[in-house]
């Protein structure tokens, strides 16, 4: 007979983890205990060695699926001669810390309960278990108990007491356990008239959507505004409510089969769809979809999710047959943060957006959009926006980390904390030029400090002088005396990749940062750069040939403006046969020339990100963006797939010239080469370039090392898959974001890496 | 050294560099004019000083004699001042021709009497060729304080109504457009004015204006950023009031300059309270310069100090104080 204690971390509170623990005790008659603390769970148990020996197996290899184990230490204790197994009281220890679990999706059991008339749960929609419902968006510290969540405002009635209390029960210790009797409940609000609640609710809100009204609907993270997306009306009047052109509606439709009416879903992508995170999946369109053009215009894909609440399958399972799918959009205006609470300002504000309300009585937390995601051509799932399902699981990381704070950059916000191994990558904040969403900035961090108990030694920041968040730290680090650490965006993304790769040290890699802008340390704007890099600094090896940004932001929403800005500073005129010619008018026209001449209120950029904008207007495909990377993303949706030419690129020195691919290009347009083979062809020049630079790199270091791609660019498909291949096939070793999107989300978790060694070096 | 543009980079110069030397309560109270108490205890004066430097000389709206006393004049007014006499000092380049010099001596004589001030004192330098940009003017303006009207910076409280005297950008735009080389074709004058008349038609609210402020370079942003900084509240415009003319938004658009971070030197910002402010618009729109003044947002209680504008879509972007370098944002 002996005895063992184990201490086990990683994503084990509000998974199950202790029923199982008990479960799996019981089985094999061993006695003890298990508790929660802040800092993991923690399991005393006594038995004989085979025993001891059999629940160690099970506890490694079968896990609640939510779980995840990132470290379990274990040690052997005296044999003491206990009665039972129990589950203690949570302890609580002020220092320690333990990351939260993620909102997940309703799992079946429960959605067959809701759907069973049978059962106490019929179409009750705040139904959940240790497997399902919210987590993260309820929790306002920890340990993760139900008096430190927003149920606790809800008593639990008998009935779901004793579920609660059962550890043989799928509710054992679901701390948002709740039923008709005792749980949240529905309203449903109207211009002005007193509210209808419950299963009245429901019913009163399907009605309306039927009738082709626009309705706010709370969810996990916030207010969806939903409409029935077949329904061109509401449509239009929802982009006129949100301010909102031409970018891409989210949808929700009932089930799979619904999905693969409009849209091709292979075997990753419906387990993406299904996963416990149920986020956005990005969708191929099949030929002939019926879902109306004003959902996602110019678009070759749509943003789909299946439901992922209680709520949304009885809302589904009211408003089917006749309506399968609907638009499910964050309640705000254009890009300020959802909506999420129940003020009399939220009210307003939701009054303005919709024709009516359905909300309930759990408070939300903390607010949190959906998640975006794709899967590539390798399978592999892509992170485009992290929220909702993932956020705030951390990364592990493969060392102690210094507590950092890192404020990430202006657009596509995320901060980042460390601590231990962990680091706590924020879910999407947004853009910080939105005071709503400054605000909301604040006070996010300000929550992840307390939740995750960190106290940062360290600032870290962009290098850009006015970004918001470098402002922010600036003034954070004036407060506090702590020291500010400003690190280069691109070398961010590089890092943040490596980090994830756990491969940020020593051993040197290629960066390819494809990126929109950043600010460089020549106090260019940088974003089409190859870097040679480690843990120690970065080296800037290749980069495209500055072009002017004439006039900052304004030409970035013109495009037309950089096609032009392009030609001019490559030599080439500005015929009026060419399209950006015909697009800008004639005073904007001579304005813009004189600004060049001058180089008057002109940032030289080597954006990748800008050039193809600047191709994208070449080619008469895109001259205004309405939201950001428009221009890039209907290029390559033109890009004719079976065309497998190029445009070559000269490399000077350390300077990718872009002349002749523009002299390429432009007499295409004179043959009347169509726009789909030119875009073709431009993309595999960037992918020969891409293929090049490394070579290059590989022959002058004399080693083969890693690449990396990080950056907004790589979100093209096109350029990802053929980059990808094209080096594999070349034998690099290609290291791509997994769990952090391409974009600017991974930003701060690559300046909190590189702050990390810098503080270390500072000792 | 590259602080000039008057917005974050200055304001971080005087803050480091200047006032690590400089102690006074006058420069204490950041304002545009230092209000003083003279020995006998009773009156105050208004003092402040300005250099003006200008490319070029000559504009569409003015010239750098109207500015040499517009600008003092109207920093003397912001401290609710009667401005009384000015100091002329000039650093004139070898090489100026008299013609252009008379030319300008004219243009401050008819300024002056304009904003009914005396030039009382002067001096002249003459540098090298090459070493001045033509012609450099300081002026030193001194002025009366009436007891009951001594409006400052930090005086903004929750709840006031912050009120515009006119459109914004056209000096900052004009200025640009009349760079000979640029030679930018657009029909727009300086609002280079003394806003004594405006300043007059207060008189009868006195007690009751907060803050009156010029937002001369860094524009109507960065001045308003030094208000809620100097009242610690935050400040709220709203987008659709604030006047600006067709053409400055148009050329600011196309050129990628930001309207609210661009000079004027004509214009005020009045803050007063709420239950006024349509009597002190009507005072205001009656005045000379002040006909298209506009109530253009207020000012709210918040934790720190911050300047909002709700735009057109309905959403608050932060204004910022005009930075160092025009950055693109966008990634
Ligand atoms: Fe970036
Ligand atoms: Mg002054
Ligand atoms: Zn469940
Ligand atoms: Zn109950």
């Amino acid at each position: 007979m002996l005895g063992r204690h184990y201490q086990i971390t990683g994503i084990v509170q509000g998974v199950g983890f202790r029923p199982f623990v008990y479960q799996t005790a019981i089985k094999y008659h061993l006695k003890g205990d298990v508790c929660n603390s802040a800092n993991g769970v923690i399991i005393n148990v006594f038995g004989p060695q085979r025993s001891i020996d059999s629940f160690h197996e099970i506890l490694q290899t079968a896990p609640p699926p939510r779980a995840r184990i990132d470290h379990l230490s274990f040690f052997e204790v005296p044999f003491q001669n206990e009665k039972e197994f129990r589950i203690l009281p949570s302890q609580n220890i002020e220092t320690d810390f333990l990351p939260v679990s993620p909102d997940i999706c309703i799992c079946e059991a429960c959605q067959n309960e809701i759907l069973d008339f049978n059962n106490r749960r019929f179409h009750y929609p705040f139904t959940n278990c240790t497997n399902c419902g919210p987590r993260f968006s309820i929790i306002e510290r920890i340990p993760y108990d139900r008096p430190n969540t927003s149920m606790k405002r809800f008593p639990m009635c008998s009935s779901c007491t004793v579920e609660y209390e059962n550890p043989l029960d799928r509710r054992f210790h679901a701390q948002p356990v709740a039923c008709r009797d005792c749980g949240p409940q529905l309203t449903y609000f109207r211009n002005g008239s007193d509210g209808i609640f419950g299963d009245h609710a429901l019913i009163a809100a399907t009605e309306s959507i039927k009738d082709g009204e626009i309705m706010a609907i709370k969810g996990i993270g916030g207010f969806h505004l939903a409409c029935d997306a077949m329904n061109e009306t509401a449509l239009k009047r929802l982009r006129g409510i949100k301010h909102r052109s031409n970018k891409p509606f989210a949808l929700m439709a009932k089930d799979i089969p619904t999905i693969q009416k409009y849209c091709m879903v292979n075997p990753d992508e419906r387990a993406l769809l299904q996963s416990a995170a149920a986020p956005i999946v990005l969708l191929k369109m099949k030929v002939g979809c019926i879902i109306p053009e004003s959902v996602a215009p110019t678009q070759n894909e749509l943003g789909f999710m299946i439901p992922y609440t209680p709520l949304h399958i009885l809302l589904f399972e009211m408003l089917s047959p006749e309506i399968e799918v609907l638009v499910m959009t964050s309640a705000n205006y254009s890009e300020e943060p959802i909506v999420f609470g129940d003020s009399e300002k939220d009210r307003t504000i939701l009054a303005q957006l919709s024709d009516g309300i359905l909300t309930h009585n759990r408070q939300i937390v903390t607010r949190i959009d959906d998640s975006v995601t794709r899967i590539d051509q390798d399978h592999q799932r892509i992170m485009i926006r992290r929220a909702r399902g993932y956020a705030p699981d951390p990364i592990l990381v493969q060392r102690q980390m210094n507590q950092i704070l890192a404020a990430g950059p202006e657009l596509k916000n995320t901060f980042c904390l460390t601590r231990g191994n962990y680091a706590f990558i924020s879910h999407h904040i947004g853009d910080m030029e939105n005071a709503e969403t400054f605000q909301a900035y604040q006070e996010e961090i300000a929550h992840y400090k307390t939740i995750f108990r960190v106290t940062p030694e360290v600032i870290a920041c962009d290098l850009h002088p006015n970004y918001l968040s470098t402002t922010y730290a600036e003034k954070l680090s004036e407060e506090t005396g702590l020291p500010l650490i400003r690190i280069q965006h691109h070398y961010a993304h590089i890092a943040s990749v490596l980090a994830e790769n756990h491969r940020f040290n020593a051993e040197s890699a290629i960066g390819l940062a494809f990126d929109g802008t950043g600010y460089g340390t020549d106090g260019f704007i940088w974003g089409g750069e190859a870097l040679l890099c480690n843990n120690a600094g970065f080296e800037r090896v290749y980069h495209l040939d500055n072009f002017p940004l004439p006039g900052g932001d304004t030409a970035i929403r013109k495009p037309y403006r950089q096609a032009l800005a392009l030609l001019y500073a490559n030599g080439f005129s500005w015929e009026d046969s060419l399209f950006p010619v015909s697009s800008i008018p004639d005073r904007e026209k001579e304005l813009l020339k004189t600004q060049l001449d001058h180089h008057l209120n002109c940032v030289d950029t080597s954006s990748m990100g800008r050039l193809f904008d600047a191709i994208s207007s070449l080619l008469g495909i895109c001259q205004e963006a309405s939201y950001e990377g428009q221009a890039a993303i209907e290029l390559e949706n033109v890009a004719d797939p079976d065309c497998t030419e190029y445009y070559p690129f000269e490399i000077l020195e350390d300077k990718i010239l872009l002349k002749s691919v523009i002299g390429n290009i432009l007499d295409d347009l004179r043959q009347g080469i169509p726009k789909s083979v030119i875009s073709a062809k431009f993309h595999h020049g960037v992918i020969q370039l891409c293929l090049e630079i490394c070579v290059r790199i590989r022959e002058a270091v004399n080693l083969n090392i890693p690449t990396v791609l990080s950056g907004g660019v790589w979100q093209n498909q096109i350029l990802l898959g053929g980059v990808r291949d094209l080096l594999e096939k070349n034998s690099f070793n290609v290291l791509l974001p997994r769990q952090l999107p391409y974009n600017d989300g991974c930003v701060s978790f690559g300046q909190a890496v590189i702050a990390n060694e810098i503080k270390d070096r500072m000792r | 050294l590259g602080h000039g543009s008057g917005g974050a980079m200055t304001a971080e110069l005087i803050q480091r560099v200047f006032l690590k030397y400089f102690h006074s309560d006058g420069l204490q109270q950041k304002n545009d004019a230092a209000n003083l108490a003279i020995p006998d205890n009773i009156h105050r004066i208004a003092v402040t000083t300005d250099s003006h430097i200008v490319t070029p000389l000559f504009f569409p709206g003015g010239d750098i004699g109207r500015l040499a006393v517009c600008g003092t004049v109207n920093d003397l007014l912001t401290a609710g001042a009667t401005p009384k006499w000015l100091s002329a000092a000039f650093i004139l380049e070898e090489g100026l021709p008299i013609a252009v010099l008379e030319q300008i001596l004219e243009s401050m004589k008819k300024s002056a009497e304009e904003a009914q001030v005396e030039i009382v004192t002067g001096d002249t330098k003459v540098v090298e060729r090459g070493k001045g940009d033509g012609i450099f003017i300081n002026t030193t303006g001194i002025g009366y304080i009436a007891e009951n009207f001594q409006p400052g910076g930090e005086k903004a409280a929750p709840g006031d109504a912050v009120i515009l005297s006119g459109t914004i950008g056209d000096h900052g735009m004009a200025v640009l457009c009349a760079r000979g080389e640029l030679g930018i074709r657009a029909d727009i004058s300086s609002d280079a004015a003394p806003l004594n008349e405006i300043v007059r038609n207060l008189q009868p609210f006195a007690r009751s204006v907060h803050v009156l402020r010029d937002p001369t370079r860094g524009g109507l942003s960065t001045t308003l950023n030094e208000i809620a900084n100097q009242s610690q509240v935050g400040i709220e415009l709203d987008e659709k009031s604030i006047p600006i003319s067709k053409e400055v938004n148009a050329v600011c658009e196309m050129l990628g300059f930001d309207p609210y971070t661009t000079a004027n030197e004509g214009k005020m910002i009045i803050i007063v309270p709420d239950e006024i402010k349509q009597d002190v618009l009507l005072a205001i729109r009656r005045s000379k310069y002040g006909e298209n003044a506009a109530i253009i947002g207020r000012v709210f209680p918040n934790h720190s100090p911050i300047v909002l504008l709700q735009t057109n879509l309905g959403t608050h972007r932060i204004l910022d104080p005009l930075p160092g370098e025009l950055l693109p944002r966008i990634c």
